[in-house]
């Protein structure tokens, strides 16, 4: 290696390991980043990249690993060292003062100061020569924060970096919340930066914006480099290969079922932070798969569905019934049930009972004039918890005790409690074990054999292509393409998911 | 041309808003023909001025609370300890500067076990205050032998005399400390960097402390402000009461906390400011002395003063909407 190529590696990682109990998010990661290179992270949700950030921020300590930044070791024991050694992060969603003005935001903690007195005129200087620079000259350095668009705060938010002297930015998915010429404009002072010889880490599920912003990248895959280069030598599909690599071999138990007649369409739908209509139709005794990146609308599309969401414009038709919306109530009523995605923060309630939880929707069969039976109630939560499989355990425990298996086998159980017979499912097997999940699958299975209709999004593509007859994929709001499970891989739904179209020649018949 | 008008005129009315709930009040007990001739009279004003000290003074520390998203339940019963912490010095032969001082410093420890206790354990504002709120009252009480405390009169008993002496002041030596203090805490907020964090702190706390900032210092030093103004609150108590009575003040802090939140100040933090407090503790002065000028029993008064709330809020709420 010749010395000024060594001089140019900014920063490097070796070897990143790290566990958290019995999963391995990273296991000896290496990355190298150059000054003034763009340097891409992919890889699917959970392939650990958020780790291996967290590890360079230092948010998280790794369990073995070496990092050098300037041939420098670093080996940061919070946050702050990772600020101090010039490591700067911009995250998907602007993490700014909204009360305070754009230079208070971009100065903050850093005041220029005078015996306690802050010293405007030179703050003010720092701050225009930095908008200056990133050639945003009319953002008014005074105004509110809250004024600004989503666009003009995560200029802010680079500013601040910028005056930092980051010397590595990082940037997670800076462009999910941003317009399209935002997102331009972002790209604009991405090569300004690569001129002042920063090094960019860049994180997106947008292969194509990737594509145009990025020098090289590295691809993680089950916490492991699954393949690294540059990239314009680099096709998409060998990138997309190189995401998904795994074997298909999770085991999924396949109850035979058999789909009828549409029991909840909609026509043109859009809820209140839906990015665009919707149409979609669900048919008794199938289980529609619902694929797409974080953020591509399919929980909005949920909570507008069942209600938590007002409903701006075209129609739920269920069971033939039109409505142009409803509340969650109403939608209880017409046999919906909807599972959160936030098991802990809005699905359950942790610190009440078992009992509670699983009964809370439906409270009926075991009140008479508003007076609750717990011993009939206890009766049935001890059946109900027969049928999730939830062992051990009683009734009256708080759901706090369960783990994140059985946790969630009881917010099933609640929708199995209220007879609902369209299930709106988020992500229901997210950050739980692996026989739960095969649990949980067969579950579903047989509720479909039983002539129930469920919507099922899912981030984890082996078990959208294993258990759904139909997958639909959403791409920053809209449904992209919808086909028989059987018709789709996983590429080719991760190409649908990224790009927003499919390639025809990708798409091969599955076994 | 007529652009130019506009924009002049949106600066006049920028200038002028914040101060319209209060001419609105003023110009409604002046229309009122009974009241009119005594209302508006300088000694009136003089008298109003006076009677707003110690809410005003509890308030300009108030606010700094709020802004960085905390309360102080705990601000009344801390000017009644106070006050009585001043009685029993005077009491005791202490020269009134020295008992002015341990007024002062007492009401300031109050406020430091406050931000100690909301930092250390990291409990919320509202339940540590809460509970100092009793503790406070009962310390007062219980210094006081649960009876008030007569003390020899001194100078300090002049602070709050309608009539100051020498005549030339004008105004209570009190309402002459209320200006300067506002003068400078609206320094402090807007041009020091502790300020800055004040209002970091209250807008988003977690960016602050992404930014590096010691918010745990910062939220010791605004509650140790805080009562430092209720100490201060306290002595002007005394001067008033020429006692120290350890059950005054009863229900004071939402006084306090109602003039900060009619002048603009957000219980979520991040917004408030000195101006604004101390029109809403005129706004609420003058419509006590209006009421009472009137006639009107004291129901009426709790009534208009609660719906006054209320609508500041919500006329607030609407500006804010606007401006986004």
């Amino acid at each position: 290696m010749t010395p000024s190529s060594a001089e140019s590696v900014v920063l490097r990682m070796e070897g990143i390991s790290k566990t958290f109990g019995a999963t391995c998010a990273l296991d000896g990661v290496r990355l190298d980043l150059r000054r003034g290179e763009v340097h891409a992270l992919l890889g699917e949700n959970g392939a650990g990249k958020s780790t291996l950030v967290k590890v360079l921020s230092g948010a998280v300590r790794p369990d073995s690993g070496r990092m050098t930044i300037e041939d420098i070791p670093y080996a940061p024991a919070g946050p702050a060292d990772g600020k101090r050694r010039g490591i700067s992060m911009i995250y998907q969603e602007p993490t700014l003062c909204p009360h305070l003005s754009v230079e208070e935001n971009i100065m903050l903690g850093k005041e220029p100061r005078r015996r306690g007195l802050v010293r405007l005129a030179e703050m003010r200087r720092r701050v225009r020569e930095v908008l200056d620079f990133m050639r945003h000259p009319e953002i008014g350095a005074e105004v509110p924060v809250r004024q600004l668009s989503i666009g003009a705060r995560q200029i802010v938010e680079i500013a601040r970096a910028l005056v930092d002297e980051a010397r590595i930015l990082v940037m997670d998915e800076p462009t999910s919340s941003l317009s399209l010429e935002d997102s331009e404009e972002l790209f604009r002072i991405i090569r300004r930066l690569k001129e002042r010889g920063v090094g960019v880490i860049y994180i997106s599920h947008f292969l194509e914006e990737v594509r145009r912003v990025a020098d090289v990248f590295t691809v993680l895959r089950d916490g492991r480099n699954a393949g690294a280069g540059r990239m314009e030598e680099t096709s998409l599909e060998a990138i997309i290969r190189m995401m998904v690599g795994r074997e298909f071999r999770e085991l999924f138990p396949r109850v035979p079922h058999t789909t009828g007649e549409p029991v909840l369409s909609l026509d043109r739908f859009k809820g209140r932070r839906m990015a665009a209509e919707v149409d979609l139709t669900l048919h008794k005794g199938e289980i529609l798969g619902i694929a797409g990146l974080i953020g591509s609308g399919r929980t909005e599309m949920l909570r507008s569905v069942f209600g938590l969401d007002e409903a701006e414009g075209g129609g739920i038709t269920i069971r033939q019934v039109r409505f142009e919306g409803g509340t969650p109530r109403e939608r209880i009523g017409q046999g919906l049930g909807f599972l959160s995605e936030d098991r802990q923060g809005e699905g359950l309630a942790l610190s009440r009972s078992i009992a509670d939880n699983a009964t809370l929707s439906r409270l009926g069969p075991f009140s008479r004039f508003g007076v609750l039976s717990t011993g009939r109630r206890r009766e049935a939560v001890a059946g109900l918890m027969e049928r999730v499989k939830v062992k051990g355990r009683r009734p009256d425990e708080p759901v706090a005790v369960l783990s994140g298996g059985n946790q969630q086998k009881i917010a099933l159980a609640r929708l199995l409690h209220q007879e609902a017979d369209i299930l709106l499912l988020d992500e229901p097997t997210r950050g739980i074990d692996v026989l739960s999940k095969a649990q949980i699958y067969e579950w579903i299975g047989r509720l479909a054999a039983r002539g129930k209709a469920v919507l099922f999004v899912s981030s984890y593509l082996p078990e959208l292509l294993g258990v759904c007859d139909t997958i639909a994929v959403f791409h920053r709001g809209r449904v992209v393409d919808s086909r028989p499970a059987s018709a789709w891989n996983e590429a080719a739904i991760l190409q649908a998911a990224a790009v927003g179209r499919t390639g025809a020649d990708q798409i091969e018949a599955g076994p | 041309m007529s652009g130019k008008r506009k924009a002049r005129l949106k600066i006049l009315w920028n200038w002028l808003a914040p101060f319209l709930g209060l001419i609105l009040v003023i110009a409604l007990f002046s229309l009122m023909p009974e009241v009119r001739e005594r209302f508006l009279r300088p000694a009136n004003f003089k008298s109003v001025a006076t009677q707003s000290v110690i809410v005003a003074l509890g308030a300009l520390g108030m606010t700094v609370i709020i802004i960085s998203g905390g309360i102080d339940l705990s601000a009344a019963s801390n000017i009644a300890l106070s006050s009585v912490v001043v009685a029993y010095a005077v009491n005791a032969g202490a020269p009134p500067l020295a008992a002015v001082a341990a007024g002062i410093v007492c009401g300031g420890v109050i406020g430091f076990a406050n931000g100690g206790l909301i930092t250390g354990l990291r409990l919320v504002p509202f339940i540590v205050t809460l509970g100092m709120m009793g503790i406070a009252r009962g310390v007062a009480k219980w210094l006081a032998g649960n009876q008030k405390i007569d003390a020899p009169l001194t100078w300090i008993n002049e602070l709050m005399a309608k009539s100051p002496r020498p005549g030339w002041l004008l105004l209570a030596p009190g309402v002459w400390l209320v200006i300067l203090l506002a003068v400078l805490m609206a320094f402090v907020l807007r041009r020091t960097v502790f300020g800055r964090h004040v209002f970091a702190v209250g807008s988003n706390e977690a960016t602050a402390r992404l930014c590096g900032l010691r918010t745990r210092r910062a939220k010791i030093l605004i509650y140790s402000l805080s009562g430092l103004f209720c100490g201060l609150a306290g002595v002007m108590e005394f001067s008033r009461l020429t006692v120290g009575d350890p059950t005054v003040a009863v229900g004071l802090e939402l006084d306090i906390i109602a003039a900060v939140v009619i002048g603009g100040g957000s219980l979520a933090g991040g917004e408030g400011s000195i101006l604004g407090t101390l029109i809403g503790v005129f706004i609420m002065s003058f419509l006590r002395n209006g009421c009472t000028m009137m006639g009107w029993p004291n129901y009426i008064q709790e009534i208009i003063i609660g719906a006054i709330i209320i609508a500041a809020v919500s006329l607030d709420q609407v500006r804010h909407r606007r401006e986004a």
